[in-house]
């Protein structure tokens, strides 16, 4: 009986298995065992170099600038869209009509990729030229035209860079702090009503936000993530045909020009792309922790 | 008094929810409105909400394009994601069950071993991806773009959830009439577990169609381009044509939106019970 339950076992989860060891594990290991050779345009180098990449990489001004744009974007992104999104969470939360449509209405963009959006960004909103909808804005006000993109003082482009993000991740975030809402026992709300709290902030802080605790750590933990694979937006609005601008590279997109650019240093590529996943898994289990931890209290 | 203040405070939040859906149908919107105009109307010195004409031939101009291959962009990333939906569906779902239901010593261990995937992302494998996908002679092919992508822990992590919940009086009424493990999984399971098939497919479909960062590490030729790739290309080009590459922006996310307003009840019911809170 258990041999049998064994083979049918394999039989159900085994080619996925396989398929994730061959597409994840084995790249994994050989990205590792690769980041201790001089592989230039190769992958199978011959010439072992032991931690000379990992050396070259953590001195690399250029590689440890990203780590950091990768702070300032987290810094960002991550408070920006926690607070909007539950804001449109509960604000549609509450209405009683048209919820539906509303709620719509702010997924759409998720339906929407970097590459369109950044375009749209790029081209037509902060295109930087006079004709541009930011510019003809800030014209009705009487504002210069801003060059979006290319002014790095003061950094404008994070503007950019920031509300792209904003625009298309938002809904996605609103329907997991709706899930969320939806959870709440409304007895809750009635005792707060009966003890005099009136509604508005000393019921959101008191109620509402420690009922929202294990979503508002998911949330976060999401947000963090995603910002670390940031590449596409940034990509697709610096970069053109004079190739991507000193400022603001991500790790993402650093790595993508060392691994696969001029050069095709895979040995480099490799042992950055340790290093980042290596912190990305710090920072995750870390949070993860944090996360077990709001579990707890919400169900005590 | 505070009636009216309530009522005050309701049409507040009313207006403010409208002025924010419009600023964010707005992108949309320039999006149709570049596509159709002229070069001219769209770099126009004034800025007008309406272009002067609406320019239909913006569409056949893009596929007459010989310099642009956007038909064959478009074909590959319909057989990519359709590819990609359909082989993640099997894998996962099939994963799934097992997890879930199949006794097995140790199950625990498989799982752990496919959960850990979860803390590498997958934008941080790309270099290693590369490295075992070109060895493999793969680059600038269809299975290239395809096969390595099928294997979505996330997908086998939904499903296995999933089945957790499921009712086991069903599956048992099925070993009792002496179905295997297969067969029960073929006629009982499946067809009583559309909802996270059809949720798992459009969020699986709609990732598979806008994903940019593999399409351009691997499909470096021309005739492997995705449509997202194909449209980044216009941007980084030196000769622009600002209505071709808005008219195939907004070509290419029709197909999308379809999906999205037909599945949308399943992505929001997906996202909401994908087990991350």
């Amino acid at each position: 009986m258990s041999r049998r339950n064994a083979f049918w076992f394999w039989v159900f989860v085994g080619p996925f298995a396989l398929g994730l060891a061959l597409f994840t594990y084995v790249p994994l290991l050989w990205s590792v065992a690769l980041s201790f050779f001089d592989a230039h345009n190769t992958v199978t180098p011959t010439h072992f170099v032991g931690l000379h990449n990992y050396t070259a990489m953590l001195r690399d001004d250029a590689f440890l600038d990203s780590l950091r744009t990768f702070l300032v974007f987290t810094a960002f992104i991550v408070p920006a869209t926690y607070v909007f999104s539950l804001s449109l969470a509960l604000m549609v939360n509450r209405l009683r009509r048209a919820r539906a449509f509303f709620r719509s209405v702010f997924f759409l963009p998720a339906a929407c990729s970097y590459v369109v959006a950044a375009l749209v960004w790029k081209m037509s909103l902060f295109n930087g030229v006079r004709f541009g909808l930011a510019n003809t804005v800030l014209g009705w006000f009487g504002g210069d035209p801003v060059a979006w993109l290319s002014t790095t003082d003061p950094p404008w482009y994070w503007l950019v860079i920031v509300t792209v993000r904003l625009w298309l991740q938002a809904g996605f975030y609103m329907i997991l702090f709706l899930a969320g809402l939806q959870r709440i026992d409304p007895v809750l709300y009635e005792a707060a009503a009966v003890d005099g709290a009136r509604p508005g902030w000393t019921v959101l802080r008191h109620i509402t936000l420690p009922q929202l605790r294990a979503t508002s750590v998911a949330v976060v933990l999401l947000l963090v993530i995603n910002a670390f694979q940031a590449f596409d937006e940034f990509y697709n609005l610096l970069s053109d045909a004079r190739g991507y601008p000193p400022y603001a590279r991500p790790p993402l997109v650093y790595l993508y020009y060392t691994a696969l650019g001029q050069g095709q240093n895979l040995g480099l590529g490799s042992a950055g792309a340790v290093i980042l996943a290596l912190v990305i898994a710090v920072v995750t289990v870390g949070q993860a922790r944090w996360l077990r931890l709001g579990r707890t209290d919400t169900d005590g | 008094m505070d009636d009216a203040l309530v009522r005050a405070g309701r049409a507040l939040r009313l207006v403010l929810l409208i002025a924010l859906a419009l600023l964010f149908l707005i992108p949309f919107y320039l999006l149709v409105r570049n596509g159709l105009s002229s070069e001219r109307d769209i770099t126009s010195p004034e800025w007008t909400f309406f272009p002067g004409e609406l320019r239909w031939g913006n569409v056949r101009e893009l596929f007459d394009d010989p310099s642009v291959p956007f038909a064959r962009s478009l074909l590959n990333s319909a057989l990519i994601a359709v590819a990609t939906t359909l082989g993640t569906l099997l894998l996962a779902s099939l994963a799934g069950y097992g997890l879930a239901r199949i006794p097995y010593r140790h199950a625990n261990k498989v799982f752990y071993g496919i959960l850990g995937t979860l803390l590498v992302p997958a934008a941080v494998t790309f270099v290693p991806s590369f490295v075992l996908v070109s060895s493999l002679g793969w680059i600038s092919t269809l299975r290239g773009l395809i096969v390595p992508t099928l294997f979505s822990a996330f997908a086998c992590f939904v499903f296995r959830q999933y089945f957790l919940g499921f009712p086991r009086e069903l599956e048992d009424a099925a070993q009792v009439d002496g179905l295997g493990y297969w067969r029960t999984y073929w006629l009982v399971v499946v067809p009583n577990a559309r909802p996270v098939f059809a949720a798992v497919g459009t969020i699986v479909f709609l990732g598979a169609w806008n994903s940019f960062l593999w399409p351009l590490v691997i499909g470096q030729d021309q005739n492997a381009w995705t449509v997202q790739v194909a449209l980044s290309s216009f941007t980084t080009s030196q000769v622009i044509r600002l209505h071709e590459l808005f008219v195939a922006a907004a070509v290419s996310i029709l197909p999308l939106l379809l999906v999205f307003l037909c599945f949308q009840r399943w992505i929001v019911a997906g996202v909401e019970r994908s087990g991350i809170d």
